[in-house]
């Protein structure tokens, strides 16, 4: 036997367009189905079907950690419920050597009306682990969570914080051969997710293997030393984490300087009224531009359109470092005066525009990501790697020293020296 | 605890193709997660509502009550000599864990999406706890069995070493209902509303509120022996109080139907298992 502990060869996947989310068929529609089947059988499948996951080949060896990256909708869940055996493959084959444990969402099973210690022995049991083994583990899970005074109270007077730790406790202390874990570190305080990402270091540590997907990079690039990309369900890349997520954050923007939304365009899930048309960054001369200098002055801006008049809108660009680390995020209505001033936006096409300052941002490459949103009331549009452009270090503070600097940003700042007297 | 060179098991994942039969070293593998779905589902009823264990009584108490005014006392349909409330009572008891047992089934794998969308196990053992988890029920209600039996002074029959076999019967019967249903439900969501019908009409069609000797002998009970429940129950109540014993035919028949509608139960949901997680 070889010392891959997963080993995965042309697997793929197919669902029946509306197949999903809505999936259950009434008696009539299967009826119906019937009848329309024995003229055009053929036909039908092809138009209905679509690959959710296709032509995915790979290892992983024995203590190996893969991160999985790609946008929503790319395969990564539907790669990972065939590997957790929840759902099965259409085509191909998987053999995973030992006991898999999935993280797919945490709490799985948990029940509000239990107590915290009655649904660590059902989410134990769900997981697969024997009772014994939560027996002895069971001290240790509830002072991971840290829930030791609230144990045997029901779980509906939780926190949902208190929630996440013991179900992510439970499903840490599983001790799998293999883990598989997804998403899970999108919740919880900032203190109990360094906590978990340790516990999956550990987990790596005492040879068992992983496979995270998240939408962290940074996470990705902390806990990974290789990643697949996942695109439209074929593995688009596998490389060092730091390539792959330098290909994920940049991949598909190859306009230069500007990205155009065609309106038509599945994939597009704008919420009407709002129609987003284009976002550019351009340069002094107002020309779209892939390339800015670090000590120039900048553009952002983002075009769109309005079928009818919205209030309370509100524009944002998040940029991004190309390894996902967010830099800043800013509105278009910051200003307050400005947000009374466009507080009803009346049907009709808009460019919301913001000057990136000169010896602001660091040389390397960025991600611009776009929302859209009236502020928790409704998101229309968001993107978040729309575009991608580079600075180009020339001309920035300290330039004379020809070295890389930390960081996504290198300001001007105001410095003096003065000779301090004793 | 680490993956050291101690071989470890592999599983190969593939499509699978054709009827699948069942795989019980692994429901043996998972009987620990059987356990506790069915503790959850009698704990979670159990606490939810007011009255709780007592719901197990009370309901084939109130039942009892009715059939013994309106079949009893209106219509006068004989009991085989014993008191109307013991003879209601000892079918209902049966026939509640029966109807109880198939009716939870049928919705239990669409209330259980988030579990078959998320965790891999025998689905089976869904169905399966949704129809053991009408024991405990089953069993409050046979104390007040007893303290019936004792106030009206009817004695237990010779027979009584046979109810086990009835009990039996009767979760086998529901199993393979349950796994119908509840196969049927993923993909038909008209199941859970069929199935309150399928439920009443089935209870008029068993010997509950009557007795099956007032079916004519013959083709009669051949044909009534077609309804499972109408073999397990009479015999339930010959196997406690010792009247109305079942022809051999009858429970023959009704037995080999229970197998039947099992065994083509757990093909059609094994069939159908691998699609759960996509449509549900």
């Amino acid at each position: 036997m070889s010392d891959y502990a997963i080993s995965v060869r042309d697997l793929g996947k197919q669902y029946r367009i509306g197949g999903r989310p809505s999936g259950y068929r009434t008696l009539r529609d299967a009826l119906a189905g019937g009848f329309r089947r024995l003229g055009s059988r053929a036909e039908e499948d092809d138009q209905n079907m679509i690959w959710a996951l296709r032509d995915v080949t790979f290892d992983v060896r024995q203590g190996g950690v893969l991160g999985i990256i790609g946008k929503n909708g790319a395969g990564k869940s539907t790669l990972l419920k065939i590997l957790a055996r929840v759902t099965e493959p259409s085509v191909g084959e998987a053999r995973i050597a030992g006991r898999v444990g999935s993280l797919l969402e945490v709490g799985t099973g948990f029940h509000p009306e239990l107590t915290g210690r009655e649904n660590i022995y059902l989410n134990g049991a769900i997981l697969g682990m024997k009772r014994a083994e939560i027996d002895t583990k069971f001290d240790e899970i509830v002072a991971f969570a840290e829930v030791e005074r609230f144990i045997d109270t029901p779980i509906k007077h939780y926190s949902s914080g208190m929630n996440l730790r013991l179900a992510f406790s439970v499903a840490a202390h599983l001790e799998p051969e293999i883990l598989v874990v997804d998403e899970v570190l999108a919740v919880g305080d900032a203190e109990f997710q360094r906590k978990c990402l340790g516990k999956m270091n550990d987990v790596a540590r005492e040879g068992r293997t992983v496979l995270f997907v998240s939408h962290d990079m940074s996470a990705i690039l902390r806990l990974t030393e290789e990643a697949i990309v996942l695109q439209d369900g074929r593995i688009a890349l596998r490389a060092p984490s730091e390539e792959a997520v330098d290909f994920y954050m940049t991949s598909g923007m190859s306009e230069v300087g500007e990205h155009r939304w065609d309106p038509n365009a599945p994939g597009v899930s704008a919420a009407a009224p709002f129609r987003p048309l284009a976002l550019r960054v351009l340069n002094p001369e107002g020309q779209p531009a892939d390339r800015v200098l670090a000590s120039d002055a900048f553009g952002i801006e983002f075009e769109y359109e309005l079928e009818e008049a919205v209030k309370g809108l509100r524009i944002g660009i998040y940029l991004f470092t190309s390894r996902g680390e967010p830099v800043f995020t800013s509105f278009d209505t910051d200003d307050p005066e400005a947000y009374v001033r466009h507080e009803v936006r009346s049907a009709g096409r808009y460019r919301s525009r913001c000057q990136i300052p000169a010896l602001f941002l660091n040389e390397g490459r960025f991600v611009l990501g776009v929302n859209a949103s009236t502020f928790k009331i409704r998101s229309y549009f968001t993107d978040e790697h729309a575009l991608s452009f580079s600075i180009d270090g020339t001309g920035a503070p300290g330039s004379q020293w020809a070295e890389r600097r930390h960081g996504p940003l290198r300001p001007q700042l105001a410095w003096s020296i003065t000779e301090a007297v004793p | 605890m680490t993956a050291t060179n101690q071989p470890v098991p592999v599983t190969v994942i593939r499509p699978s193709r054709g009827w699948g039969g069942l795989d019980f070293g692994e429901l043996w593998h998972f009987r620990e997660l059987l356990y506790f779905l069915t503790w959850r589902d009698i704990k979670v009823r159990y606490k939810q509502t007011l009255l709780g264990a007592a719901w197990a009584i009370l309901k084939p108490f109130f039942s009892m009550v009715i059939f013994t005014i309106i079949f009893g006392r209106l219509a006068g349909i004989p009991t085989d000599g014993v008191p109307p409330a013991v003879f209601y009572f000892t079918g209902l008891l049966p026939w509640v864990l029966f109807q109880d047992g198939i009716s939870k089934a049928s919705s239990s794998l669409v209330s259980g999406r988030s579990l078959v969308t998320k965790v891999y196990f025998p689905r089976l053992l869904v169905p399966l706890s949704s129809i053991l988890g009408g024991l405990v029920d089953f069993l409050l209600a046979s104390i007040v069995l007893v303290g019936m039996m004792l106030f009206y002074r009817v004695p237990p029959s010779a027979s009584i070493w046979t109810l086990p076999l009835f009990l039996l019967l009767v979760l086998v019967t529901g199993l393979g209902v349950g796994l119908w249903l509840s196969a049927l439900n993923v993909a038909y969501r008209d199941i859970g509303y069929i199935t309150p019908f399928i439920v009443q009409a089935w209870m008029y069609a068993s010997p509950v509120a009557y007795s099956a000797t007032l079916i004519p002998q013959g083709w009669g009970q051949l044909a009534y022996g077609l309804n499972p429940m109408a073999g397990v129950i009479q015999g339930f109540r010959w196997a406690v109080l010792g009247v109305g014993q079942p022809s051999a035919g009858l429970l023959g028949l009704s037995t080999f139907v229970a197998f039947v509608v099992l065994i083509s139960g757990v093909l059609y949901f094994r069939r159908m298992e691998r699609t759960f997680a996509d449509i549900v």
